[in-house]
C-alpha cells in the first residue's frame, strides 16, 4: 500500500513575526523556514506504518518553490521512499494545493493521503477536507491515532469534547494531529542516503492545474497589542486587584 | 445569485440533543452580513436541537435533516446535505468548532470555491478578516466566489441572543454522502465544569505544573471560581492532561472574562488562544517568562504555594 504524504515549508514556528510596513503580508527575507509541524507528524506517521510492514512505500509531494526541496529532502532523512515537487512561486491557496494533490493522487493511486492537519502559516485547516472531497474518499481528520486493516482504516480523532473514533473505507485521507506521535530527528547518514533518493520536478501546468488564488489578500496589519500590566507582591494583592480593580471575581 | 442579498446559512453545531453555544456566535456573524439568517440542524432524532434553535434572535428559518446518516455527523453527508441546499445561499457559515472544521472544507472543495477560515472580523458581504500566523498578523481577505463558505471564530463575535426569535421550522431531505465512514465509539471528557470555550473564568495550567496529578491543584481553584481547565500544547505534550484541554493556535481559542495561567511560559503559540481574554492573571517563578508581557496581573511566585494560599483566599 502507497502513502501520499503532502509537506510544506512554512515559516519556522520559533520565528518572530513581522508584518511588513506596507502591508501586504509579513516579512519572509532571510528568515528561517522548516517543514510545517503537523507535516512533520504526518511523515513520521507514513514511515511509522512502512515499518510496521503496512505500508510499502511513502512518497512525499511539495508545491511550492525551488527551496522546498530541502523540505521534501528532510522528509526523504526521515524515511520517505521518493520525493514529488510541484514547482511554482505563485501563492497557492489550499484549494490550489487540493487540486495539485487529486491530480498526483489519480497518476500515483495510492491508498492513503496523510497530511498535516494544519499550516502554522495561514492557519487555514482545509487541505486534507478538501483533497478528500475532490477524490470523493472519507477522511479522518485530526488523528491521534491511525491503525491500518486490509479494507479499512480506524482513526481515533481528536474532538472539541474528547476523542472519537472511526473507521473509513479505503482509499481515505488522514490529517494528523499533534499527539499521533513524536516525530524523529534524522540522522547524519539517512540525511546522506536522502540525496540518492528519487526526486521529481513538475509543474501545476504539467498537471493541468489551474492554481490561481480564489482570495485577494488586501492588507495584513498586526493584532492590536495587549499592553503588559502590572506585578503584584504576593496572592493578598492579588486577590485585592482581581476584586476591586478588574471586578471579575 | 449575488451574495449580497442572498439568505444566509448556518450550520448548528449540536448533539441531537443540545445546541452548542457556538453556533449562536455563528449567527451573531451572519446577522452582521445580511437578515435572513437559515440555520441547518443535521441529526436524527434532533428535534429538540431545531426547535432551540428557532428561538434564536435573527435567525428567520431553521431546516431540520433528520436522518440516521446524520446521527453522527460524519462528514461526507452533511457535506453533501450542504450541497444540497447552497443553491439558495449566499453564504454559508459555521463556528470553527471541530465539527464546522471538519465539514465546512469539504463543502468548499465540491462547490469549487475557497473556504474563508476562522473569520475575527466583517467588513462587508464579501471581505473578512481573519489571523494568520497564530494570531501575530491579521489578514483581511477578498472572496469572488459565488458563494462564500466561511467558518467563525466565536470569541470574535459575541453570542446572539437564545430567546426572542421565532422562526418556522421546516424538514429538508436527506441527501445521501453516506456509507464511506462509520463512528466506532467516543470517549467524551466528562466534567461538571463549564466548556473550555464558553467559561466566564479559565484556570490553565503548563510545563510548570510537573504532572497530571498536579492538575489536581488547578481543579481546587476552577472549583472555588467556576471555572473550566485548560492547558498549554507543552502541558499536553508532557502527557499531563488529555488533548481537549489545550488552548491555543492548533487547540481551542478562549476569551473569557478572567484567564489565570499558571506555570505557563507563554509560547506565542499559546497566547494565541487566550490572549482576547479580558483580563489575563499569570502565576510563574520565571519573572522572566513572556506571558508577563500580556499578563494584566503577573505573580512571580512558586505555583505550588501561591495557588493553594490563593484557593484558601477566595
Amino acid at each position: 500500500m502507497k502513502i501520499l504524504v503532502p509537506v510544506k515549508r512554512v515559516v519556522d514556528y520559533n520565528v518572530k513575526i513581522r508584518v511588513k510596513a506596507d502591508g501586504t503580508g509579513v516579512e519572509t527575507a532571510s528568515v528561517k523556514f522548516s517543514m510545517n509541524p503537523f507535516d512533520e507528524i504526518a511523515v513520521e506517521e507514513a514511515v511509522r506504518l512502512k515499518e510496521a510492514g503496512k505500508a510499502t512505500e511513502v512518497v512525499v509531494v511539495s508545491l511550492g518553490p525551488s527551496a522546498a526541496q530541502e523540505t521534501l529532502r528532510t522528509a526523504l532523512a526521515m524515511g520517505a521512499d521518493r520525493a514529488i515537487l510541484v514547482q511554482t512561486d505563485a501563492e497557492v491557496q489550499p484549494l490550489a494545493v487540493a487540486k495539485v494533490l487529486k491530480a498526483l493522487v489519480d497518476k500515483e493511486q495510492p491508498r492513503i493521503a496523510l497530511l498535516g492537519k494544519q499550516a502554522i502559516d495561514d492557519d487555514c485547516n482545509q487541505t486534507g477536507q478538501m483533497l478528500a472531497a475532490l477524490l470523493g474518499w472519507p477522511q479522518g481528520t485530526f488523528a491521534s491515532k491511525v491503525a491500518v486493516g486490509d479494507d479499512a482504516l480506524t482513526v481515533t480523532r481528536e474532538i472539541d469534547g474528547g476523542l472519537e473514533t472511526i473507521e473509513l473505507t479505503l482509499p481515505a485521507v488522514v490529517t494528523a494531529d499533534l499527539r499521533l506521535n513524536e516525530p524523529r530527528y534524522a540522522s547524519l547518514p539517512n540525511i546522506m542516503k536522502a540525496k540518492k533518493k528519487p526526486f521529481e520536478t513538475l509543474t501545476p501546468g504539467s498537471l493541468g492545474v489551474d492554481v490561481t488564488p480564489r482570495l485577494t489578500t488586501l492588507k495584513v496589519v498586526e493584532p492590536p497589542r495587549r499592553k503588559a500590566g502590572v506585578k503584584v507582591a504576593d496572592v493578598a494583592a492579588l486577590v485585592d486587584k482581581l476584586k476591586n480593580d478588574a471586578r471579575v471575581i | 445569485m449575488t451574495s449580497s442579498n442572498g439568505a444566509i446559512l448556518v450550520l448548528a453545531d449540536h448533539d441531537n440533543a443540545t445546541l452548542k453555544p457556538a453556533t449562536l456566535n455563528a449567527v451573531a456573524a451572519a446577522s452582521r452580513i445580511g437578515s435572513d439568517i437559515h440555520v441547518l440542524v443535521a441529526g436524527k432524532g434532533a428535534r429538540a436541537v431545531a426547535d432551540t434553535a428557532a428561538e434564536v434572535a435573527g435567525v428567520t428559518r431553521v431546516l431540520l435533516a433528520d436522518a440516521a446518516e446524520y446521527e453522527h455527523r460524519l462528514p461526507e453527508p452533511v457535506a453533501a446535505l450542504v450541497l444540497s441546499l447552497v443553491p439558495a445561499y449566499g453564504h454559508v457559515l459555521a463556528a470553527a468548532t471541530s465539527e464546522g472544521k471538519n465539514v465546512m472544507p469539504r463543502v468548499a472543495a465540491l462547490l469549487d470555491v475557497a473556504q474563508i477560515s476562522d473569520i475575527t472580523g466583517i467588513v462587508s458581504a464579501d471581505t473578512f478578516e481573519r489571523p494568520v500566523y497564530a494570531g501575530n498578523a491579521i489578514a483581511t481577505v477578498q472572496s469572488r466566489d459565488p458563494v462564500k463558505i466561511i467558518t467563525v471564530r466565536a470569541t470574535a463575535f459575541e453570542a446572539a441572543a437564545a430567546t426572542g426569535g421565532a422562526a418556522a421550522v421546516e424538514s429538508v431531505a436527506a441527501a445521501g454522502g453516506g456509507g464511506l465512514s462509520k463512528l466506532l465509539g467516543q470517549e467524551l471528557t466528562k466534567s461538571e465544569r463549564p466548556e473550555l470555550t464558553q467559561a466566564r473564568v479559565v484556570v490553565s495550567g503548563g510545563r510548570g505544573m510537573q504532572s497530571g496529578e498536579n492538575f489536581t491543584l488547578l481543579e481546587a481553584l476552577a472549583d472555588k471560581l467556576g471555572a473550566a481547565v485548560g492547558a498549554s500544547r507543552a502541558a499536553v505534550d508532557a502527557g499531563f492532561v488529555p488533548n481537549d484541554y489545550q488552548v491555543g493556535q492548533t487547540g481551542k481559542i478562549v476569551a473569557p472574562e478572567l484567564y489565570i495561567a499558571v506555570g505557563i511560559s507563554g509560547a506565542i503559540q499559546h497566547l494565541a488562544g487566550m490572549k482576547d481574554s479580558k483580563v489575563i492573571v499569570a502565576i510563574n517563578k520565571d519573572e522572566e517568562a513572556p506571558i508577563f508581557q500580556v499578563a494584566d496581573y503577573g505573580l512571580v511566585a512558586d505555583l505550588f504555594k501561591a495557588v493553594p494560599e490563593l484557593v484558601a483566599a477566595l
